[in-house]
């Protein structure tokens, strides 16, 4: 791979201090191509969020690096950190939270364009209809406040104001859990169809393994703040390494009882982030757990080209996979 | 359905709720003759509030002076409709002060960062434990008396208790989606606070401004009561109270006192109408219990 759009290492963020101190996230490192959609899975609490946040500096990395496009974040200052963020987008997981209740369509479509300076306003309005169009909704909705939309609707209008500003890359945190199931489908078509036409680069979080497999072109499995497994789609979904996404693929519903798979239901609830075992983290749960697991952090290691996974047994049978 | 051009927006959806609201329009009935007649009372006015007529002292209420003269022969009526520009200006500009100081040092606690918060919250609480009478009298007794003086001592005793409003408000907004999502574009500070911590505060600056509309007429009038505010001759709702003093005016000339406290009354009473009704339609929830 040629140097990386978003390239991240030993990314942390920790709350609190001493004895009390909260490792939320702790050593990501991973990166993400020009034109790619990474996918980040995990259970909620597992800090895909604050993964995706912290990245873009939305919240203040306690350690690591981020270098987007040549450009390392954290250290950056104020004023050409605000330039830089017209390059990357978020998308939010609430419709309803994320579109301010006192503006009309056109005034949130075009406040990423004012914030940067861009264009006099009819240009602005111009963009932000041409936004409009790209997430299929009609261009009178300008004029209207975001509470007159439904959810769906209101989803294509954050997709909207995330590509008004042209990003080379979106984050997308769960941008249809909080959708009917009906709509769900049609947005993530959406977001497939404008990455490919755009050739935005994506960071896809979600907990929804299919959809993943679709939109992904690689999967990033977390646990707890850390990275168990990381690999392309088809070699994770095919060959899963780690015991944790082999206990996931199982989890998904099939919907031909006859092709389903023996399930191993994982027992028991993820720890606390206050109190996370020692060594590895999954192996309270883990059924292939050793002794030794709980001695050291089971470093991510590269099993074969762009497959990682942190987890010292490569004894283990391979699980069938539907 | 035709759509409208631009539809209904929150404040408009506010101001609807709020025109369904009896009291509050009740309030608005009283109100609004009051500003006209104080606002336009040299028109149909003879009397000045400081001309005298010899001939008419300490005179009832009659057919040449409405409300009858006090003791130096003004006309209390034209007095009435001075001290209500008056009492509302010094209560107008003491709210804007209060206001612009309130939201201000609000949104350098909620946004300035750890320190600015935890000191400008100290020094609140600092404010808010001083006794307010004593504070007053206190600040008073070193501005003088005068109309900014007065301005100045009810802004500096009624901001803290907007400061921790706005305060907590703006803690609130910031982290909600669209906020981090203007952060996400790049958006400063001053676009933060002006564009979505404003906008999502007006409710309660409304609601604390004409509240405190009343309370500062009233304040007013207290400190001019006691000799602290507005300075005679020029009229004042409190200082022409201040003539009860006099067990005489008490007894014997009451529509020097009933007339400017009815009007206080009436007036309070009426902005605290408004203020209620205006809290009621920027919060649709507060009626339903």
């Amino acid at each position: 791979m040629t140097s990386p759009l978003l390239s991240v290492r030993g990314l942390a963020k920790h709350y609190g201090a001493g004895a009390r101190r909260l490792r939320i996230v702790d050593d990501i490192s991973f990166d993400i191509g020009t034109g790619e959609v990474v996918g980040l899975v995990g259970e909620s609490g597992s800090g895909k969020t604050t993964i995706a946040r912290a990245a873009l500096r939305l919240i203040e990395p306690t350690a690591g690096s981020v270098v987007f496009d040549g450009t390392e974040l954290t250290t950056l200052g104020p004023a050409a950190m605000r330039r830089m963020r017209a390059r990357m987008q978020y998308v939010f997981q609430d419709p309803y939270a994320s579109l301010s209740p006192r503006m009309t369509v056109g005034e949130i479509l075009t406040e990423g364009l004012r914030i940067q300076g861009i264009g006099p306003q009819a240009a602005r309005m111009e963009r932000a209809r041409t936004a409009l169009i790209q997430v299929e909704m009609p261009p009178d909705a300008l004029d209207r406040y975001a509470h007159e939309f439904s959810g769906g609707q209101r989803q294509r209008i954050g997709i909207a104001r995330a590509l008004a500003l042209a990003p080379a890359l979106l984050v997308a945190d769960e941008p249809v859990s909080a959708l009917d199931v009906s709509i769900q489908a049609q947005v993530i078509n959406l977001l497939r169809d404008l990455q490919r036409r755009l050739g935005l680069s994506m960071l896809f979080i979600s907990h929804d393994l299919a959809v993943v497999e679709y939109l992904c072109d690689r999967v990033i499995v977390l646990y707890l703040g850390r990275i168990m497994e990381m690999a392309s789609s088809e070699t994770l979904y095919a060959t899963p390494a780690h015991p944790y996404t082999s206990a996931l693929l199982a989890a998904v519903p099939h919907p031909d009882p006859a092709q389903r798979g023996r399930r191993t239901p994982l027992q028991g609830d993820v720890p606390s982030a206050a109190a996370p075992p020692s060594g590895c983290v999954f192996r309270t749960r883990c059924p292939h757990a050793l002794p030794t697991c709980a001695a050291t952090v089971p470093p991510l290691r590269e099993l074969s080209p762009g497959h990682w996974k942190a987890c010292i047994r490569d004894d283990l049978p391979q699980p069938a996979t539907p | 359905m035709a759509a409208p051009k631009r539809s209904a927006g929150p404040t408009r959806r506010a101001l609807q709720r709020f025109v369904r609201n009896r009291a509050a329009l009740a309030g608005l009935a009283l109100l609004v003759p009051l500003l006209l007649l104080v606002a336009s009372y040299p028109l149909w006015l003879s009397y000045g509030p400081n001309s005298v007529d010899l001939l008419a002292r300490n005179a009832p209420p009659g057919m040449r002076h409405l409300l009858g003269t006090d003791g130096v022969g003004r006309d209390v009526l034209a007095r009435l409709m001075q001290g209500g520009r008056t009492s509302l200006t010094v209560a107008s500009l003491s709210v804007s002060i209060s206001l612009a100081i309130g939201f201000l040092v609000g949104a350098l606690a909620a946004f300035g960062g750890r320190w600015s918060d935890a000191a400008s919250m100290r020094f609140v609480d600092l404010a808010m434990t001083l006794p307010p009478v004593i504070l007053l009298l206190v600040l008073a007794s070193i501005t003088g008396t005068g109309l900014w003086p007065t301005v100045w001592v009810i802004a500096l005793l009624s901001w803290p208790v907007l400061a921790r409003m706005v305060r907590a408000r703006l803690l609130e907004v910031r982290e909600r989606d669209f906020v981090v999502a203007a952060r996400g574009m790049g958006a400063g500070v001053f676009h933060l606070l002006f564009r979505h911590g404003l906008p999502n505060s007006v409710d309660i600056l409304v609601v604390y401004a004409t509240l405190q509309i009343a309370n500062a007429i009233l304040l007013e009038a207290g400190l001019s009561f006691l000799g602290l505010g507005i300075p005679p001759p020029e009229a004042s709702w409190g200082n022409m109270m201040n003539a009860a003093q006099s067990t005489v005016v008490l007894e014997h000339y009451v529509w020097l006192w009933m007339c400017p406290g009815a009007a206080l009354v009436l007036a309070v009473l009426a902005i605290n109408f408004v203020g209620d009704g205006l809290r009621d339609a920027f919060d649709p929830r507060s009626g339903l219990n």
